[in-house]
């Protein structure tokens, strides 16, 4: 058996072929990556995208580089998600549909893993990359290199499941890749390694930001700003970073075990030969479970922020909310058994982890009152993230109830692997996370760019989601009681599924609509930016850091650092029930562009890329490169670039001077 | 209080420190996780050998002793360090990375004997787990070995900066959480293997 064999490795020219449908999907990729070149060559913005972009620092910036990849891959895994749709609206009977199984799998495989690595952890960690450092009054991250090396390693991550498409196939063992079926027994094309390794990279990034993110808020919030005066975004993405350092590493383990059974024929999760494939999923989960609460506690927190600043109320339950993050956090990782109660681990063990699962229920729907409460009372104003808020607020309580349904053990051996389920998770990641940043985006929009979104448009975006999401998935709901199971690709016509199918394929076409008014917000606003322009640096009238300094925030965010003594500082300073301090302005500094995080990945890249094809020349390349650059760049210990009063903005120079 | 001693407290109050720390504790969940899927496979040997059969415990022993000792040493440059000694520091650090080389040397020389008599990976569950377990810490070793390298090279050229008592710091916390993470596999992978547990 070779595993190291060759030049190319695996490669072949059989690499090379696909059907009519992934050629379009490459030709749709290259054309659009070709007229990006061609835009940039054109206008000679080559040198301004390495400059103030890809070598950046600046985590606000990351984090728009993170947004925007982000949203790509939304797309690209919504397209999936419609072409599931198709697929199961019209193969019915004697009709087989447009894909072939072999396809089909292929297709949800990668609409889950990209979905949730690539377009949820994108916009998670864009908008925490955004939001933290200006959310606790300081000028960086603690470890801004590190930042842009996380970044570039999700880039790396996401490319690499991208050219699956073109070079090869992708994983049809579905987004976790169970064994037995991922072995390579049963999947003897490199699909599986290109899912291994596209997460191994962006893991590795994700667990590099969750530390970078804790040391930030331990160690950089400004002067007064103890732990419960921070704003509850930062406590839910503490929590969330908390998450990912214990959660995440158990990933890398997992899916490193599974790609040693595969390469060097060991026995982890074999059938044969003393493995032990339900150990697979128990691992899985272990890191998975979690994952679930990494996703929705930054979206937690976006909306406390934003509930409490449209209803011009501070957060009701500040203490409450602070203990039902960390209590989401502890017992979040003891439910994961949920996720496979049928593994036959007896009435005990399910009915642990049934109750765990209800009652981690309990600190959630702590939080759902809270925001209830800010609301009451409040002076409500229904800008579009408070549209998102109350579709959220509705789509994820039920869903949160089909959740608590599903913790009860004998209910799930019912419904377990039905579409039931893939509803229940759909009603927490679309309507939970997905709403959430999508009411984050709207809301830090001008501190970002320097203009507001057109509020008009993105009602009717927030409507369209909405309501495309419940016709979208409650026939999900009836199916799975119905019996239908996921991941379908044909079924009988005299199970009566059909009409429900075409009902759920309307629902994405409504949801598309609704992505469809978000480009068109974004386009329209662009246009007429100058109209919409941010003057004041505070347009929601908000209670936090964020919005004291002018819109778009300087790269260095305060000029000033600020002094916090209350919770909802800057509102206070607004009512003049606090006065603000006026420190002196002292020179600082700041990270120096560094391009090493881009080569970086590009090494990264091809050591993934080598590994799935077992090009040992390529890996060993990309292996050395890696720690080379590692080397260089610790070697470097000129890495600061001073700040003074001549570098800062017009805007804060104005405002220095006329304090003095 | 001299110069030195200020730049390691002016360390362990960085934000760098922590960080590592942190870092420290992700290493140590990657652990466990290997150490559980050996408590899971560690009887799973499919008609092989067991660990009773295979182990010998002088050796493992010999290789604790050694690694144990790499880490006493280890801890001695930072003395140094503290008290401004660069060539102790230097020095230390080479008889460090002696005792760290024999210990991947004989480790790897296991592994080596194990393949050629037929007990490779391949053949069971149990030497599949242990393998990867005690192989993962190997690698951390390595990678110990070659930061070091780079480390006495820093020091040698630059002296004791601020950088370089950093990363001589850094890489103490390091060595010395690769010791504890050994004393675990030498009492669940050698100690219990050989008493059948």
């Amino acid at each position: 058996m070779y595993i190291f064999a060759g030049i190319l490795g695996l490669l072949n020219i059989d690499a090379f072929k696909h059907d009519l449908i992934q050629y379009f999907g490459v030709a749709a990729m290259t054309l659009t990556a070709g007229f990006v070149v061609l835009a940039l060559t054109y206008f000679k913005k080559w040198k301004w995208l390495f400059s103030e972009w890809l070598t950046s620092l600046d985590p606000k910036r990351i984090g728009v580089m993170y947004i925007a990849v982000a949203v790509l891959m939304l797309v690209k895994a919504g397209t999936d998600a419609g072409m599931m749709r198709l697929q199961q609206s019209i193969s019915v009977g004697s009709n087989q549909g447009f894909l072939k199984p072999s396809h089909y799998q292929q297709v949800f495989s990668a609409h889950g893993t990209t979905m949730i690595f690539f377009a949820a952890m994108g916009l998670m960690f864009g908008l925490i990359n955004i939001g933290v450092p200006l959310l606790i009054g300081s000028r960086d991250v603690a470890f801004p290199f590190l930042n842009s090396v996380s970044f570039w390693l999700f880039v790396a991550g996401m490319l690499l499941l991208n050219t699956s498409l073109a070079i090869g196939d992708f994983s049809g063992a579905g987004w976790l890749a169970y064994p037995p079926l991922s072995e390579l027994q049963f999947s003897p094309s490199t699909g599986v390694d290109y899912w291994i390794w596209s997460l191994q990279i962006a893991g590795i990034g994700s667990l590099l930001s969750g530390i970078n993110f804790i040391v930030t808020i331990i160690k950089n919030r400004t002067k007064g700003m103890s732990l419960m005066k921070m704003p509850m975004f930062v406590w839910s993405v503490f929590g969330s970073m908390t998450l990912v350092i214990f959660a995440f590493p158990i990933l890398t383990v997992t899916i490193t075990l599974l790609y040693l059974d595969r390469l060097l024929g060991m026995h982890f999760f074999t059938g044969a030969g003393g493995g032990n494939p339900m150990m697979y999923v128990n691992l899985i989960w272990a890191w998975g479970h979690p994952e679930v609460y990494i996703l929705i506690l930054p979206a937690f927190g976006i909306f406390s922020e934003i509930v409490a600043t449209f209803s011009r109320k501070r957060l009701f339950g500040y203490t409450s909310m602070v203990w039902a993050i960390w209590a989401i956090v502890l017992l979040s990782f003891t439910v994961w058994l949920h996720h496979f109660f049928t593994m036959g681990s007896g009435a005990d063990v399910n009915g642990f982890f049934g109750i765990m699962t209800m009652i981690i229920a309990i600190p959630t729907g702590v939080k759902i009152f809270n925001w209830l409460f800010t609301m009451f009372r409040g002076r409500i104003k229904f800008a579009s993230p408070m549209i998102w808020f109350m579709g959220f607020i509705i789509l994820f309580s039920i869903g949160g109830v089909a959740g608590v349904l599903l913790a009860v053990p004998p209910a799930d051996f019912q419904l377990n692997n039905s579409l039931f389920l893939v509803a229940h998770f759909h009603s927490m990641i679309v309507s939970g996370v997905l709403f959430g940043y999508f009411a984050g985006l709207t809301y830090w929009f001008p501190k970002i760019y320097g203009f507001s979104l057109k509020d008009e448009i993105g009602k009717y975006a927030a409507y369209f989601w909405i309501v495309g999401f419940i016709v979208a998935f409650v026939p999900l709901y009836i199916l799975g009681i119905m019996g239908a199971t996921r991941r379908m690709n044909h079924y009988s016509s005299n199970l009566g599924f059909q009409s429900l199918f075409i009902v759920a394929g309307i629902g994405v076409l409504i949801i598309g609509a609704g992505l469809f008014i978000q480009v068109i917000q974004v386009a329209s606003s662009i246009r007429d930016r100058k109209k919409l322009q941010d003057k004041t640096g505070d347009p929601w009238n908000g209670r936090t850091l964020e919005w004291s300094v002018s819109s778009p925030a300087p790269s260095y965010n305060f000029a000033i650092l600020p002094v916090v003594k209350e919770r909802d500082q800057f509102w206070n300073e607004k009512q003049n029930q606090s006065h603000k301090s006026h420190n002196k302005f002292k020179d600082f500094y700041m990270p120096k562009n560094s391009y090493l995080g881009l080569v970086i990945a590009f090494f990264a890249f091809s050591l993934g890329f080598a590994a799935v094809w077992h090009i040992l020349w390529l890996f060993i390349f990309g292996l050395v490169g890696v720690i080379a650059v590692i080397i260089i760049r610790s070697l470097n210990e000129n890495r600061e670039l001073l700040v003074t009063f001549n570098d800062l903005s017009k805007a804060d120079q104005l405002a220095i001077r006329n304090e003095q | 209080m001299d110069k030195s001693v200020d730049l390691v407290e002016k360390v362990e109050k960085s934000k760098t420190y922590l960080g590592f720390w942190i870092y420290i504790m992700t290493d140590c969940v990657l652990f466990a996780s290997l150490f559980a899927v050996y408590a899971v496979l560690h009887h799973n040997t499919n008609g092989g050998p067991s660990g009773q059969s295979l182990f010998s415990m002088p050796y493992a022993l010999a290789e604790t002793l050694i690694l144990l000792t790499s880490s006493f040493t280890s801890g001695l440059s930072m003395i140094a360090a503290r008290n401004n000694h660069r060539s102790k520091v230097i020095f230390w650090l080479v008889v460090t990375f002696l005792l760290g080389s024999t210990f991947l040397y004989l480790e790897l020389h296991e592994f080596n004997h194990l393949v050629q008599t037929g007990d490779s990976w391949r053949v069971s569950g149990f030497l599949s787990s242990y393998f990867t377990l005690v192989g993962t810490h190997g690698l951390h070793i390595f990678v110990g070995l070659l930061w070091m390298t780079i480390l006495t090279l820093v020091v040698m050229k630059r002296g004791l900066t601020k950088g370089s008592v950093k990363g001589l710091t850094l890489l103490n916390i390091f060595w010395h959480f690769l010791d504890v993470i050994w004393i675990f596999i030498f009492s669940v992978v050698y100690l219990m293997g050989h008493v059948g547990l």
